[in-house]
C-alpha cells in the first residue's frame, strides 16, 4: 500500500509557500509541492492538460475541481480521467485545482460546486474528454518521436507501444513534447463495460493521510505567526451587536484583539482555546431585531397561515382533483411535519485567511465549491478575484453546509481583515456552529387522496409549506413563487395518478436555511408514508400497491423489486421486528428501501436493517457507493431523532448532549443492490437517504400500529400507553 | 511551564495548567491529528491515550496530564503504522476522516484491554461520534485486528 499524499497546491505562489510552510519546525504544513520541487531538481513536471499532470518518473497527478468531504468524487474523478488516460492507477495521485487559476484560466476546471450528488454526474463527460485528449496527445508525441503514424501506436497503464516495432516510451519521456500538441478536436470515449479503473472499486486515494492524522483538514492549517480566532454571533437571527464590554477579555492571556461588527463579535489570540475563553468573558448586549419572539409556535403559525393561503402557488395541476376528490368512494388526509435541522459537520466551520501586505487574500478553508468561496473572499475584502486565492481543504463532513452561503469565509475574511498582514485562523466552537447553520428547512405539509371503490388512487393533493433555500441563495431559480427544492417529490409523482394537485406556500421566517443532504428529502418521506396509509386504506400490500402505479419500464420499479427481493419483502420477519419500504427518485438516480424495526417496551426504536437498490446508471466506484449508503443511513437515523428548534428568536440546541447523534450501536446493518442499467449518471451521494425514514417508518407501523407523522420522533411517540 | 511527555519525547510548554490538553497538543505542540469535535467530551474527536488509557483530550486538563504519558495518532504506530490503521487503510474505513484519529486511538485502547472484543464491548466501548457513518466498517476493521485471520482482503488496488 502506497501512502499518497493529498496535495493542496498554490499555482503562482508555489515558492512563497514552500518559504513559509518550511518554518515552523517542519510540523505546520506537511503539505508537499511537486512543482517546485522538481523545479529545484531541474525536471519539471508537465501539465499536458489542465486536468493531467505529468512527472518525468512517470508519476500522474490528476486535478480535481470538486470537494472531498468524504463521498469518494476526490477519488472517482481520478478513476474516470484515468480511466481514459490509460494511466497506470498505482502511480496515479490527485490534487485540488487552483481556484485563482481556475479565474484566470477562463474556469477551465467547470464547475467547482460541490453538491446535489453531482461530483461524478455533472462532470464526467469533461473529465474523461480531457484524460481521453492527454491520452492522445501523449500517444502523438510517441508517434512523433519515432517517426510512424499515431494509428500503430496503443498505450496502456502509461506505456506507448508502437505495434510493428514493439518499441515503447514511458507517459514520464513524452509528457513535455506532448503538452506542445495541438489538443485534439473529439475524442471518443471508452464504452463503461470496457473499464478497467473506473468501475472497480479501486482504494480511496485521500485514505492513508487522514488514518495518519495528517494536517489535511480546513481546522488543521498552520502557518507561521498564524493567530486563532473564536467568534459569537448574534443569537437571534438578524440581530445585531448593541454593546461590547471587552475590558476583562482584552487583559486575558494571548489575546491580541477583541473585534466588533455589526453583527458579531470576535476575539482574536495566540491559541484558539485563549480565544474562545476571552470570548466567553467579553460583555456583549445584543438587539435582538424584530425576531426576538420567534418561537417553534410561531413558525408553525405562519406555516398553517400559509396553508390556508388562498393565494397559494400552484406547483402541479393534473386533471380535477377537487373534483375526483368529491368523487372519490375514500378520502384520506393526512398532515406530516418536521423542524429545522443543523448539519453538524463534525469539523466546525472554519477559514482561515491572511490579508497580505499587497493586498493579496489568501485563505485556506474546509468548502464545497472553491469559486464561490473565492468569489465571498474577494467581495468582503474588496479586492478582484485575481487577487485572492482559496486553498481547498478536506473537509470534515459537507452535507451541503459548506456550500452555498459561504458565510464561514465572509466571516474568515472580516476577522483577518482586523489584523492585516497576519494569518488569523477562525475556527467556529461547536455552540456557535450549531446555533448558526444554513438549517434543513422545517415544514409542514398537508395531502389528501381519494380512493375509489376498488381502492385504486383517482386524486391526490398536496398543499406545502415551508421555507424555500432558492429564496436565500439563489432567487433567480425560482419560478413563479416555486422553489423546486420545496416541492420536489411531491409534485413530480413517478405514480400513475389521474388528477393531481399541488401548492406551495412559501413561508421564509427568519431562520437561514440551507441545502442539507437530499435537499427536499422531507417530501419523499411524507408521501412514501401517506402511500403507505392509501394502502393500508385500500386493503393492499404496500410493494403490490405501488407497483400497480408504476409503468413497465420505470427505473422506480426495477429498483422497488430489487430492493424488495433482496430483503426477503413478504417473508415472516422474526418476532418483535416489522418491516417496510419506501421508493423515491432524485439527484439522477432511483433508489428504493426496506427497513426492518424494533420497538422496545421503553419506546426505543432501533433500525435493524436497510436494503437500499440504487440504480445510478452507471457506477464508478462501487465499494464508495457501498461506503455512502451507509453514510445515507446514518444520516436518515439523524433525520429521524434529531430536530432543531426555536425558541425567543434563537437555536435552542447547543452541542451534542442536547442534539445527540447516532452512534455505533444505533448502526443498522446496510445492505447495498446496486442495478445499474447504464446509459446514465446518477449520483450517490445522496440518493441513498431519500426512501430511509420513509421505510423505516412504514416499518415501524407494520410492528406496533402506530404512524408517526411528525418528525423528528420523540421517545413519547412509541411509548406503549 | 508544564512538562508534558507527548509521543515519548518530553516537551516545556509554557501555558496555563487549567488549558485542555487538546489545544496544547493542536495550537502549541502542532500536533493537529487530535481534533475539537465539541470541547464537551461528547462527540471523542480528541481521543489521546494516557498512561494508555483513551482519554478525551478536551475536557482534560493540561496540568493533569503532567508526569504521564500522552499519546497521540501522531504517535501510535511510532514506528510505522499502527495494526489498526493497517486495517482502517485495508478497509477503507474513514469518509471525510475527521472523527478517524479519535476512533482509531479509542479502539487501540480497547484492544490493548480487551484483545477480543464482542460485538456488544466494541459497541459499548467505541461512543465516538462519526457523521458520514463509519460506524460499519469501524467495528469491521477492530474486528480484523482482533483475529487476525480475518484481515486478507479480496480487493487489490
Amino acid at each position: 500500500m502506497t501512502a499518497r499524499s493529498v496535495q493542496p497546491r498554490s499555482p503562482g505562489r508555489r515558492e512563497f509557500l514552500k518559504a513559509t510552510v518550511a518554518v515552523g519546525g517542519g510540523l505546520a504544513l506537511e503539505f508537499s509541492f511537486p512543482f517546485a520541487a522538481e523545479a529545484a531538481k531541474g525536471a519539471p513536471a508537465t501539465e499536458v492538460n489542465a486536468w493531467v499532470v505529468i512527472h518525468p518518473d512517470d508519476r500522474v497527478v490528476i486535478r480535481i475541481a470538486r470537494s472531498e468531504m468524504g463521498q469518494g468524487t476526490y477519488t472517482a474523478l481520478a478513476q474516470l480521467v484515468a480511466e481514459e488516460l490509460d494511466a497506470d492507477w498505482n502511480k496515479v495521485s490527485a490534487e485540488f485545482a487552483s481556484p485563482n487559476e481556475h479565474v484566470r484560466r477562463n474556469r477551465i476546471w467547470g464547475s467547482m460546486s460541490t453538491g446535489g450528488s453531482q461530483g461524478v454526474r455533472g462532470s464526467h463527460d469533461y473529465v474523461r474528454k480531457a484524460g481521453a485528449a492527454a491520452r492522445e496527445m501523449l500517444v502523438a508525441a510517441a508517434a512523433a518521436q519515432w517517426k510512424v503514424p499515431a494509428s500503430e501506436c496503443a498505450a496502456d497503464k502509461g506505456v506507448i507501444t508502437h505495434g510493428p516495432t514493439k518499441r515503447r516510451l514511458r507517459y514520464g519521456q513524452v509528457a513535455a513534447a506532448a503538452a506542445k500538441i495541438e489538443p485534439p478536436r473529439d475524442v471518443k470515449l471508452r464504452d463503461p463495460k470496457d473499464w478497467k479503473i473506473a468501475g472497480k472499486p479501486v482504494r480511496r486515494l485521500d485514505i492513508p493521510d487522514k488514518v495518519l492524522g495528517k494536517p489535511v483538514f480546513g481546522t488543521d492549517v498552520a502557518l507561521p505567526g498564524m493567530l486563532h480566532a473564536s467568534v459569537a454571533q448574534c443569537p437571534v437571527f438578524g440581530g445585531k451587536v448593541k454593546s461590547v464590554d471587552s475590558a476583562a477579555a482584552e487583559a486575558m492571556r494571548g489575546v491580541k484583539k477583541v473585534v466588533r461588527a455589526d453583527d458579531f463579535v470576535a476575539v482574536i489570540a495566540d491559541s484558539w482555546w485563549r480565544a474562545n475563553q476571552a470570548l466567553k468573558a467579553v460583555k456583549v448586549e445584543w438587539d435582538p431585531g424584530q425576531f426576538g419572539n420567534a418561537s417553534d409556535a410561531t413558525i408553525t403559525a405562519m406555516f398553517r397561515e400559509g396553508l390556508a393561503d388562498p393565494k397559494i402557488a400552484e406547483a402541479k395541476k393534473a386533471g380535477d382533483a377537487s373534483g375526483a376528490l368529491a368523487g372519490a368512494a375514500k378520502v384520506l388526509e393526512a398532515e406530516y411535519s418536521s423542524q429545522y435541522l443543523n448539519h453538524a459537520t463534525m469539523e466546525p466551520q472554519v477559514c482561515t485567511a491572511w490579508i497580505k501586505p499587497d493586498g493579496f487574500v489568501e485563505v485556506w478553508t474546509s468548502t464545497q465549491n472553491g469559486e464561490a468561496s473565492l468569489a465571498a473572499a474577494a467581495e468582503t475584502a474588496g479586492v478582484p478575484q485575481e487577487k485572492a486565492e482559496v486553498h481547498k481543504m478536506m473537509l470534515g463532513g459537507g452535507f451541503g453546509r459548506r456550500g452555498g452561503p459561504q458565510d464561514f469565509v465572509k466571516l474568515g475574511v472580516k476577522v483577518a481583515m482586523a489584523m492585516p498582514g497576519t494569518p488569523v485562523k477562525l475556527m467556529w466552537s461547536r455552540e456557535e456552529d450549531m446555533r448558526h447553520g444554513y438549517y434543513r428547512p422545517a415544514s409542514l405539509v398537508k395531502m389528501r387522496a381519494g380512493l375509489d371503490a376498488q381502492g385504486k388512487v383517482v386524486a391526490f393533493e398536496a398543499k406545502i409549506a415551508c421555507p424555500s433555500i432558492l429564496a436565500v441563495l439563489m432567487p433567480q431559480a425560482l419560478r413563479n413563487n416555486v422553489d423546486f427544492a420545496a416541492v420536489r417529490t411531491l409534485n413530480d409523482m413517478p405514480y400513475e395518478i389521474p388528477n393531481q394537485r399541488v401548492d406551495y406556500a412559501m413561508r421564509n421566517g427568519h431562520v437561514p436555511v440551507g441545502f442539507w443532504r437530499a435537499p427536499g428529502q422531507q417530501n419523499g418521506v411524507y408521501r412514501e408514508c401517506f402511500l403507505d396509509e392509501l394502502a393500508q386504506a385500500a386493503g393492499k400490500d404496500p410493494l403490490e400497491f405501488r407497483l400497480a402505479m408504476l409503468k413497465a419500464g420505470d427505473k422506480n420499479r426495477l429498483v422497488l423489486e430489487a430492493a424488495a427481493r433482496a430483503a426477503g419483502w413478504g417473508t415472516p420477519t422474526p418476532p418483535g421486528v416489522g418491516r417496510g419500504l419506501a421508493v423515491v427518485e432524485g439527484f439522477g438516480s432511483y433508489a428504493a428501501g426496506v427497513a426492518e424495526v424494533s420497538v422496545d417496551s421503553k419506546g426505543a426504536l432501533k433500525v435493524l436493517r436497510y436494503v437500499v437498490a440504487i440504480d445510478s446508471g452507471n457506477v464508478v466506484n462501487p465499494d464508495t457507493c457501498q461506503a455512502q449508503a451507509e453514510s445515507n443511513a446514518v444520516y436518515g437515523l439523524s433525520a429521524l431523532f434529531n430536530g432543531n428548534t426555536v425558541k425567543d428568536g434563537r437555536i435552542r440546541e447547543s452541542n451534542f448532549h442536547d442534539f445527540p447523534l447516532p452512534t455505533m450501536a444505533d448502526m443498522p446493518k446496510v445492505e447495498l443492490v446496486l442495478v445499474p442499467t447504464g446509459g446514465f449518471w446518477g449520483g450517490h451521494g445522496e440518493p441513498g437517504i431519500l426512501p430511509f425514514q420513509a421505510a423505516v417508518l412504514n416499518a415501524v407501523f407494520a410492528l406496533t400500529g402506530k404512524r408517526l407523522r411528525r418528525l423528528p420522533i420523540r421517545p413519547e411517540d412509541l411509548r406503549k400507553a | 511551564m508544564l512538562k508534558l511527555t507527548v509521543n515519548g519525547r518530553i516537551h516545556s510548554v509554557d501555558v496555563e495548567p487549567e488549558m485542555p490538553l487538546l489545544w496544547v497538543l493542536r495550537d502549541h505542540l502542532n500536533l493537529p491529528g487530535t481534533k475539537y469535535g465539541c470541547g464537551i467530551s461528547e462527540c471523542g474527536a480528541c481521543t489521546v491515550h494516557v498512561d494508555g488509557e483513551a482519554v478525551r483530550s478536551c475536557r482534560m486538563k493540561a496540568g493533569d496530564a503532567v508526569g504521564k504519558k500522552v499519546v497521540t495518532i501522531e504517535g501510535l504506530g511510532k514506528p510505522g503504522l499502527h495494526k489498526l490503521q493497517k486495517a482502517w487503510i485495508e478497509h477503507e474505513v474513514p469518509q471525510c476522516g475527521y472523527c478517524q484519529t479519535g476512533m482509531i486511538m479509542a479502539a487501540a485502547a480497547l484492544l490493548a484491554k480487551k484483545p477480543r472484543p464482542s460485538d456488544a464491548d466494541i459497541d459499548e466501548a467505541m461512543t465516538n461520534l462519526c457523521r458520514c457513518g463509519t460506524y460499519a466498517r469501524v467495528k469491521k476493521a477492530i474486528q480484523a485486528v482482533a483475529a487476525p485471520v480475518a484481515t486478507v482482503s479480496p480487493r487489490k488496488s
